[in-house]
């Protein structure tokens, strides 16, 4: 049996409705997804108070930028700084804040990072291009119950005359997952 | 179970496989996987921790085999016979028994949002108190449950500190098999890198989990 016959078969039994299907995937698609998370981010560099409500409750700060569907309501914002890098997982399944970054990608559920990422953190983040010298502290956030976690990635030099806008299209998913940084872009000149 | 999902800490996986631009899905039966998976729950006959322990259920060589979707496929195949909901003869058929009564699909189009946005419980509930304080010392039990668990193998037995107290969960060992929801206190937990891997870990590096109170004594 394949997919498209349980679908016809459990639609054929009055078990689901096909347009409730089509609309958990358009809000799959549409409504969640990393620009959501980058716009908490860019919001939280500008807004000292708003970063403040982020650490101190996530999903109300969350809900004031209107992002409040399922699997985020227990969701932990994890600041990074000169001296400390966070990088989160979930090394018995896929948990993920869907409402900030949507669906997470193959990588982050397969095998490969589910094992390595809380015994070599660092060899992980190298590989992603983002080694860490010894005095950093690298703290994995591994995610057993019904919490989700975000990375509060460090703003970059050089950013101090952006608009709230510009600086979220700067964020990456990766940045909140913890295995990048946030950078400028390269300018035209020689790299 | 120390299943084969229990992965941290297993080695030689192989490298982590980056895909630059990815799709949500990758295909439009992943998308048709997905939302089937989520609409079905809505008839309530399985909780979220017994959809976890379902996978969990998978045979080892199957788990690390199929792909993402692949296994949510087998699951709900399995889910749908178990919970009876469709027949085993109906799976083998595709087609609905003759003479089988139409049922009424609990999710509806206009449903959706508003159901995707309902929470995983969880309270404050001052009934219920808190068996250890921030800043505790705490050792994770070591325990081999044949069923449901989300204490990982590689922190049991293993010292850390309590960093946060999140409040008040269902307990999943319990709640994946439907033997009560035993609500208790989830803390984030710091373990020290070099108590988990030994000193070949850096020191100052560490991996916090959150750990329900029967998960954890003091140390």
């Amino acid at each position: 049996m394949r997919v498209k016959s349980l679908e016809s078969l459990l639609v054929e039994k009055g078990l689901v409705d096909p347009a409730a299907l089509d609309a958990i995937i358009d809000s799959m698609e549409h409504k969640v997804g990393p620009r959501n998370g980058a716009r908490v981010v860019a919001r939280a560099w500008v807004d000292p108070a708003f970063k403040k409500r982020l650490l101190e409750n996530a999903p109300a700060a969350i809900a004031e930028l209107g992002y409040t569907s399922g699997q985020g309501e227990h969701t932990l914002v994890v600041e990074n700084g000169p001296k400390v890098h966070n990088l989160v997982v979930c090394t018995l399944c896929s948990c993920y804040p869907w409402p900030v970054l949507g669906l997470p990608p193959v990588w982050y559920k397969s095998a490969p990072y589910r094992s390595r990422a809380v015994i070599d953190p660092r060899g992980i983040l190298r590989e992603f291009g983002v080694p860490f010298p010894d005095d950093v502290e690298v703290r994995v956030w591994d995610s057993t119950a019904e919490l989700r976690y975000l990375v509060l990635p460090e703003r970059p030099a050089g950013t101090e005359t952006m608009t709230e806008e510009q600086l979220a299209a700067l964020v990456t998913r990766d940045a909140m997952v913890g295995v990048a940084k946030v950078t400028l872009p390269q300018s035209g000149g020689a790299p | 179970m120390n299943g084969a999902h229990d992965m941290g800490g297993q080695q030689n996986m192989g490298p982590v496989e980056y895909e630059k631009d990815e799709p949500v899905f990758h295909a439009p039966w992943e998308a048709r996987m997905y939302a089937l998976n989520r609409a079905m729950r809505a008839w309530r006959k399985w909780n979220i921790d017994a959809d976890r322990h379902a996978l969990e259920l998978m045979r080892p060589v199957d788990y690390l085999r199929m792909s993402y979707y692949e296994r949510w496929f087998h699951r709900l195949v399995a889910q749908v016979v178990e919970y009876g909901l469709v027949s085993k003869e109906e799976i083998d058929s595709g087609k609905a028994a003759a003479g089988s009564t139409k049922a009424n699909p609990p999710l509806t189009p206009a449903m959706p949002a508003r159901w995707l946005s309902r929470g995983i419980p969880s309270s404050h509930d001052p009934q219920v108190r808190p068996r250890f304080n921030v800043r505790q010392r705490v050792r994770a039990r070591n325990i081999n449950p044949t069923g449901h668990t989300r204490l990982p193998r590689y922190v049991r037995g293993k010292t850390g500190v309590i960093v946060r107290d999140h409040g008040v969960y269902l307990f999943p060992d319990s709640n994946a098999h439907f033997q009560g929801e035993k609500r208790q206190h989830v803390y984030s937990v710091r373990f020290a890198a070099t108590e988990l891997w030994g000193d070949a870990a850096s020191p100052r590096d560490s991996v916090h989990l959150d750990m329900w109170d029967d998960y954890l004594d003091r140390a």
